[in-house]
């Protein structure tokens, strides 16, 4: 007991925390823009997934890291930009199309990374992202393991919360797209093409959503392998939704979930006699349990799922 | 005065049906012109037109002298028209500023001017007198608020045109007084104004010239001074409508008794002691001020609210808050005051919504099968008998204009031949062809001998259509009085809650 009480005053757990959280901030800020405009992106999973892939795989095809992190957003608008087309001019059902969307761009990843690469025993690695060895500051006691010694993309991320937060809330650009995501026909009235603000917030939102999986391959692990995103799309999407579409509740959930994962990984070490399978759960148990306390209060974009049509009222 | 609108031989048409037919029309600098039509007359499609919504088949608008890019709203924004829409185009969860500013700043500014535009949104609502809170939410607004704030948004990106669509549609009598005497300041300090309407009267009053439109052709213009109601009613209509009287005839046993009821809703006593008799063969209208209790009224009478104190009886037989259910099986038929929200299921066919409310019934389903054959039929001869035009028992019904679904719901209340008709605001945003055949189906249901209560904020409906009158303010009933008795004084001391003065009635 006392040692698992222990293990919260670690540094290594909550640097673990700010790692295993990167790719669900990335996701969630990515999903929650398209949703702020009123658009379910559901395609999600592949996304994530087709980020892993092509940011490994130009990497391991001699480009550097940064331009894989690049060749990985642009990877995700690409797709962002096929639900967008099904979705905002077709208006085709949303969660139809991100299924669709997830299965497809999924697969894809595997087919070109199959394609392109030669996977003997066990895959090929790349050179990753190293952990940055902030000088000064990552000698703090506790907070420099935890704060000051994390891979670039794990700045980014928080970096990325900020500008999505900022834009959202104090710009123009912001106000016009959670208009559109409340009300697009408000938005038509006004002069704008709340069309072409869902094309743009889809696209920008996978890019987001594609860096998330980029990390797993470019900074957490060195490979890329099949199933690695793991279903971190859809925690996304939950945390979304717990987030009450807000930037910055979207971090803490991130934070939150990636808190009871890092936990529950020690707690195995350290508590017997429970089956390992138990404490797997506990972050999905957890989490559903947050939703429900949270989410029932939460603001849903009124526009979110409704298909805009010009002149339809 | 210099001409700053024309709209030169505009012609738009959906697929086979013409909506607008090589109309011109001309605005004048400080002028308040009234587009008069009914229901699918093509106002609202010639509007759309005009601010870019639509682009036009054929014709040009032509603005301050300069033509207008067919179907771009922003181009018609900055040539400086505003349009406020009949059903209010705002978000509700975002704040008055935020809508009034979206689509001012350009897009890509690094900080929205937030200060800057809260001042000049203050400046603008003292020179107009349009108070507004600049920080709350829509949501929490009520219609009047909206409207002003839908107002404001147009002059805040310069409006100098403002067109309006039925912009009393929405409002109370005193809300729609007030809105045409901000119009007029405006017109003073130099704007021009198109409002589009279906209410005779309100044209006559507040507007200085009038256009009317039918089945989309320009069918005359006139000045108030020239004309009268009953000219523009038989130019808007084509013919000679006239609604249909109450005949005097012998009022049978009581049939639905209300005594002190009380009524919650959200634990609020929004009912408090009422008492009234509606007997058969008789119309009882409850008139009053939206707000004051009409509400609670509906939902005690459809069953979904029930009595927290007091007796309903419908003969003689308890029936309070037994549920929707019982009593469309006790035979009370239901007008309710939304139709599109409560009345129908907009995405559901005509047919089906034709027997939504029997569909329990053996006529119309057997052993948990519908049975569309004969609920087919049904829908056919409601149509048919109740003169639902543009309809086929296979369309949606959210396809039929407001005024048609208002005759399907009566139809299919009166079709079951109802002992008790609920009518809640029965003819509210129907044009004045619909009006009088709303009227006339529920002067016949009372031939018929059912006991119909009317709920009605149009005092002309209530007294012309009611045997008694009772008033209702803050959840309260006066007495009822005769509708022979209620003259405009009576009407105004009771809708005011001054009843002891009155003495007793009826």
């Amino acid at each position: 007991m006392i040692e698992s009480l222990d293990l919260l005053f670690s540094a290594s757990l909550w640097a673990a925390v700010l790692r295993i959280a990167t790719p669900l901030i990335f996701g969630v800020l990515g999903a929650l823009l398209c949703e702020r405009s009123g658009v379910l992106n559901l395609g999600i999973e592949g996304v994530m997934t087709m980020g892993a892939m092509s940011g490994w795989l130009s990497v391991f095809l001699g480009s550097d890291l940064w331009t894989g992190l690049l060749i990985a957003a642009a990877a995700g608008a690409l797709i962002g930009l096929l639900h967008a087309l099904l979705t905002v001019p077709l208006g085709l059902s949303q969660h139809v199309s991100g299924l669709g969307i997830t299965l497809f761009a999924s697969a894809l990843a595997y087919y070109l990374y199959r394609l392109i690469v030669t996977v003997g025993e066990s895959p090929p690695t790349i050179d990753p992202f190293r952990p940055l060895d902030i000088p000064i500051l990552s000698d703090l006691p506790f907070l420099g393991p935890v704060l000051f010694v994390q891979t670039a993309p794990t700045y980014l991320a928080l970096i990325a919360v900020a500008v999505i937060a900022y834009v959202l809330a104090r710009t123009p650009l912001g106000l016009a797209i959670r208009m559109t995501g409340e009300n697009p026909h408000t938005v038509e009235s006004q002069g704008l093409d709340p069309a072409l603000i869902r094309i743009g917030c889809v696209m920008a939102g996978s890019a987001l959503m594609a860096l998330g999986g980029a990390f797993l391959t470019t900074a957490a692990f060195n490979s890329f392998f099949p199933e690695m995103v793991q279903g971190r799309g859809w925690i996304c999407i939950a945390l979304v939704v717990f987030s009450s579409w807000r930037p910055g509740k979207a971090l803490l959930g991130a934070l939150l979930f990636a808190f009871f994962d890092a936990y529950q990984l020690r707690l195995q070490t350290v508590v017997e006699g429970v089956p390992y399978q138990l404490f797997l759960m506990a972050p999905y148990i957890l989490s559903i349990v947050a939703l429900i306390l949270v989410a029932r209060r939460a603001q849903v974009p009124a526009a979110l799922m409704t298909p805009y049509r010009r002149g339809e009222r | 005065m210099s001409t700053v609108l024309r709209l030169d031989r505009i012609t738009k048409r959906f697929g086979g049906v013409t909506a607008n037919d090589d109309v011109t029309l001309k605005l004048k600098e400080g002028e308040i012109l009234a587009l008069l039509g009914e229901n699918g007359a093509g106002k609202t499609t010639l509007m759309n037109i005009l601010f870019g919504h639509y682009a036009a088949d054929e014709g040009t608008v032509k603005v301050f002298g300069k033509t207008l890019p067919p179907g771009r709203p922003r181009a018609a924004i900055k040539a400086g028209v505003g349009m406020v829409h009949q059903h209010f185009t705002l978000a509700g969860n975002l704040s008055v500023l935020d809508n009034v500013m979206l689509g001012s700043e350009p897009l890509l500014r690094a900080k929205s001017r937030c200060e800057e535009g809260r001042a000049r949104l203050l400046a603008l609502s003292e020179q107009f007198g349009l108070t507004v809170d600049p920080d709350a939410r829509v949501l929490g607004l009520s219609i009047g608020e909206r409207q002003r704030v839908e107002i404001l948004k147009a002059l805040y990106r310069d409006a100098r045109i403002l067109i309006l669509d039925e912009p009393t549609a929405v409002l109370a009598r005193p809300e729609a007084h007030r809105l045409f005497d901000t119009l007029r300041s405006m017109t003073r300090q130099g704007l021009s104004i198109i409002f589009i309407s279906h209410k005779l009267n309100e044209v006559m009053a507040a507007s200085d010239r009038i256009t009317i439109l039918r089945e989309g052709r320009i069918m005359a213009e006139r000045t108030p001074t020239e004309t009268s109601s009953d000219e523009l009613a038989e130019l808007m209509v084509g013919c000679r409508v006239t609604r249909p009287k109450r005949e005097a005839h012998a009022i049978g046993p009581p049939r639905l008794v209300a005594e002190d009821v009380t009524v919650h809703l959200d634990g609020k006593p929004m009912l408090k002691g009422v008492s009234f008799t509606v007997h058969a063969g008789e119309i009882l209208g409850i008139v009053g001020v939206s707000g004051n209790g009409q509400v609670a009224l509906g939902a005690l009478l459809s069953g979904v609210a029930a009595p927290e104190t007091g007796r309903l009886t419908l003969e003689g037989r308890e029936i309070g808050g037994q549920g929707p259910r019982a009593f469309i099986a006790e035979g009370v038929g239901r007008i309710p005051e939304d139709r599109h929200a409560e009345g129908v299921v907009g995405e559901l066919s005509v047919w089906e919504n034709g027997v939504l409310e029997h569909l329990a019934t053996p006529e119309f389903s057997t052993h948990g099968f519908v049975r569309r054959g004969v609920a087919r039929c049904h829908a056919a001869d409601l149509i048919k008998r109740f003169d639902v035009r543009g309809a086929t028992p296979e369309m949606r019904i959210r396809l039929l204009s407001g005024g048609n679904i208002q005759k399907l719901i009566l139809g299919r209340v009166l079709a079951a031949a109802p002992k008790v008709i609920i009518a809640n605001q029965p003819t509210r945003g129907l044009d004045e062809g619909a009006i009088a055949a709303v009227h006339g189906e529920l002067l016949s249901a009372r031939e018929a001998g059912a006991a119909t209560i009317l709920i009605s904020e149009d005092l002309e409906e209530a007294v012309g259509l009611s045997d008694r009158l009772q008033a209702i303010v803050g959840g309260r009933l006066s007495q009822p009085v005769a509708a022979e008795r209620a003259d405009s004084r009576r009407l105004g001391l009771m809708m005011a809650g001054v009843w002891e003065e009155l003495g007793d009635a009826a």
